[in-house]
């Protein structure tokens, strides 16, 4: 076995997760390409496919398992499908509905990286004999063992990524890192892959028409409870469950009546505890501090003092400077530019912009 | 390669692929009036013959069909709605918790969509359905009862059932009696008269012949709704153009496997039992399922305890090692085994469990694979553990 150049060695036993889009497909053409023994596993997530969305929008259809068989039938390796409905179901669908009804805003992508594909899935890879995952994530994971953003910032997912430890990374490839999603669709198509211009998966998987609110309603029910000013403390409104907003939300308020000052009014603050939605002004949702919780350091050893570096604090969110300092179990970033809509539950990823593309330091989950 | 997987099918016969290629090469639409049709026409009407010559049974008897399917539907579905029509009164089905989906699926179907009243008979731990219990079964209403369901021989376990008595326990009270006997034929003797059931399905690439052709073998005084209409084609029970050449061929192969059944289930039992022992002697806790006796001579069902079957099959599969984990979805997963959820498994042992099948192909290098294989998959399984959420 020799190196590879990107970290790991050639000839090494993997096993590809393939959901049936072109990421998957093309990522696990290329380990196989690579000289690795490719293997490819379709995640069955959800508990009844055909209940969830038809079409190429999720992950989860009997026609994306069927797509992702095909495309193992054109890259010639072996394909299962995994059963991870039950962990799916219990780590991913019902975290997110508790994070919302604890007034929270959870990334279930995230979620489901941390404890289905890095976690579940890769623990039995490695019982059985893998030695690695390969995904069609877009992020760059090289022979440093840094994780670092696509060349291609519209499609980076180092974000959700961001929540894996080294342990997890060190048997981890991201054969994309290096390419534009047009590059891997041209790719897809040169090797007569069938899904190289099916749609693009986006939203939540397992919420199949798209509608959040309404997907928690049914599992939360209805709590009717006062929308209430920030500076007055008046009651200017009612809602059907605080569950159903984000802080820095501005539409679907359906306030009684408009601000004093005529201003738009935003989520400030969930408070489940007496089922409160809290509105103010834009600058109101400013913050200059976010404080995390469950941190991972994966940039190098973790810093004893404060480290200057970028920070995300939401999925395609913009970066902002910031001076991060990590403690026992938490971590604590001071903006160095106040930033608005920063939800708790989200993730904060740490960067340090690189020329060789920026490298994820660490992340933790953000506090209230 | 070691092919574990006779059941799931088994390959071709040279004479029946022959047969199957000579016939396939000459045109003739059985139902035509010309010559070649007649031509046609006597190729399908010797098969019957062959087919019935083999069966125990009398040439009107053989329905040709597309496969194994096809026939539980016909006979299940069929029965229930002509002794329905006949007499309202009559609503119940009574089958077996092991069934093959064929009949379960369209048992439940009749239940859901039919307002039939489906009775499903226990088994005991070995998988045997009793007549102790089609007795039982039938002391009440049994003139409500449209058709009684139940297979000669389990496809996933391999126990054999007491077929002729269950047979002569619905013939007191009238009741016709199918039985799957897919994989029974050629594994084990099977005589449609003699066995007193008055439906049997048969297909022809359990045995040696090509997929999508089978036959129901139907008593001459059971009558039977069609499923498809059509031409006519079959006793007008079934309709569509004969597949000639298949029938010819699955003809062939059945002929082929029932006339040396004895001594192709004496040399597959043989070698069957070496694999049971050895897989015993390689991984302890095995536990084999289904009746140790009164069994299908290539069958070979365990369960692995701490193992899960998908993975097992992953990892022998990457030895060149075919096997089977029993039924499986549309979406390609793995679901708990209902039959040996019916003989008192519980869903882990379900999962845990595998299935080896031998053929007319079978050798003793094959079980030597496996025994190699076996040992390091069940290790690296075990600890790879289940997929389901530990809480």
């Amino acid at each position: 076995m020799v190196p590879d150049g990107v970290g790991k060695v050639v000839g090494v036993r993997v096993l590809a997760a393939m959901s049936g889009g072109v990421d998957s497909a093309v990522a696990a053409a290329r380990a196989a390409e690579a000289g690795h023994d490719v293997t490819g596993v379709h995640l069955a997530l959800a508990r009844n496919p055909q209940t969830y969305r038809t079409g190429a929008r999720g992950c989860c259809t009997l026609e994306d398992s069927r797509d992702a068989r095909r495309a193992a039938d054109v890259l010639g390796i072996p394909f299962y499908v995994w059963d991870m409905a039950e962990r799916f179901q219990a780590d991913v669908v019902d975290d997110f509905v508790a994070e919302y009804a604890a007034g929270r805003t959870p990334n279930p992508c995230l979620r489901c990286n941390e404890k289905i594909k890095f976690a579940a899935v890769l623990d039995r890879a490695v019982a059985l004999g893998f030695d690695a995952v390969v995904t069609g994530h877009h992020a760059r994971l090289g022979a440093d063992g840094l994780l670092r953003r696509s060349v291609d910032l519209a499609k980076d997912q180092s974000y959700v990524l961001g929540v894996l430890t080294r342990e997890q990374l060190s048997r981890s490839m991201f054969p994309l890192g290096d390419s534009t999603k047009t590059q891997v669709r041209a790719e897809a198509t040169r090797r007569g892959l069938a899904v190289a211009d099916k749609p693009d998966s986006h939203d939540i998987c397992f919420v199949a028409d798209g509608d959040t609110r309404g997907f928690l309603a049914q599992r939360l029910g209805t709590a009717p409870g006062d929308v209430v000013d920030d500076a007055t403390g008046e009651v200017v409104g009612r809602h059907t469950g605080a569950y159903a907003y984000t802080v820095g939300q501005r539409r679907g308020l359906h306030l009684d009546r408009p601000a004093p000052d005529g201003r738009p009014r935003y989520v400030l603050s969930i408070t489940p505890k007496t089922n409160t939605v809290t509105v103010g002004p834009a600058e109101a949702l400013a913050v200059s501090q976010v404080q995390g919780r469950r941190p991972v350091w994966i940039g190098g050893p973790r810093p004893a003092d404060p480290v200057e570096c970028e920070v995300q604090l939401r999925a395609h969110g913009n970066v902002v400077s910031a001076t991060v300092a990590v403690t026992g179990d938490g971590l604590r970033a001071e903006l160095h530019q106040p930033v608005r809509g920063v939800a708790a539950g989200q993730a904060i990823v740490a960067y340090r912009p690189d020329p060789a593309g920026d490298i994820v330091l660490g992340s933790a989950t953000i506090a209230a | 390669m070691a092919y574990l997987d006779h059941a799931a099918t088994t390959p071709m016969l040279d004479v029946a692929l022959e047969a199957y290629v000579a016939t396939a090469r000459e045109v003739g639409n059985a139902s035509a009036l010309h010559g070649a049709g007649r031509q046609a026409r006597r190729r399908v009407e010797e098969s019957r013959e062959r087919v019935a010559a083999a069966l125990g049974a009398r040439p009107a008897e053989v329905i040709f069909t597309g496969g194994g399917t096809e026939s539980d539907n016909l006979a299940v579905k069929g029965i229930f709605w002509a002794r329905r029509s006949a007499d309202p009164r009559r609503t119940r089905v009574v089958s077996s918790a092991v069934e093959h989906h064929a009949v379960l699926d369209a048992v439940d179907w009749l239940a859901a969509q039919e307002g039939a009243e489906a009775s499903w008979l226990p088994v005991d731990a070995l998988g045997r359905v009793t007549p102790q219990r089609l007795r039982a079964e039938l002391a009440t209403a049994a003139d409500q009862v449209a058709v009684i369901t139940t297979m000669w021989a389990s496809n996933e376990v391999g126990t054999v059932q007491p077929v002729a008595e269950l047979a002569a326990v619905a013939a007191e009270h009238g009741v016709p009696l199918h039985t799957d006997a897919v994989q029974a034929v050629g594994q084990v003797a099977v005589d449609f008269a003699a066995s007193g059931v008055s439906a049997l399905t048969v297909t022809g690439h359990k045995l040696g012949g090509p997929a999508g052709v089978g036959a129901l073998v139907l008593a001459r005084d059971v009558a039977v709704t069609p499923l498809l209409h059509g031409g006519g084609q079959e006793r007008d029970v079934r309709s569509g153009t004969l597949d000639t050449a298949g029938i010819v061929a699955f003809a062939v192969a059945l002929e082929t496997a029932v006339r040396h059944q004895q001594q192709y289930a004496a040399r597959v039992a043989a070698l069957r039992d070496d694999l049971v022992t050895r897989v015993r002697q390689a991984v302890p806790e095995a536990v084999l399922n289904g009746d140790p006796n009164d069994r299908l001579p290539g069958n070979a069902h365990f369960s692995f305890p701490g193992c899960a079957g998908d993975a097992l099959l992953l990892l022998l599969d990457a030895q060149g090692i075919a096997c089977s984990t029993g039924s499986a979805c549309s979406a390609g997963v793995a679901q708990p085994s209902h039959v040996l959820l019916a003989m008192g498994a519980d869903s882990a042992r379900a999962g845990s469990s595998l299935r080896f099948t031998l053929g007319h192909t079978s050798t003793s290098a094959e079980v030597d694979a496996l025994i190699a294989a076996l040992p390091e998959a069940v290790d690296r399984a075990r600890r790879a553990g289940g997929l389901r959420a530990s809480r």
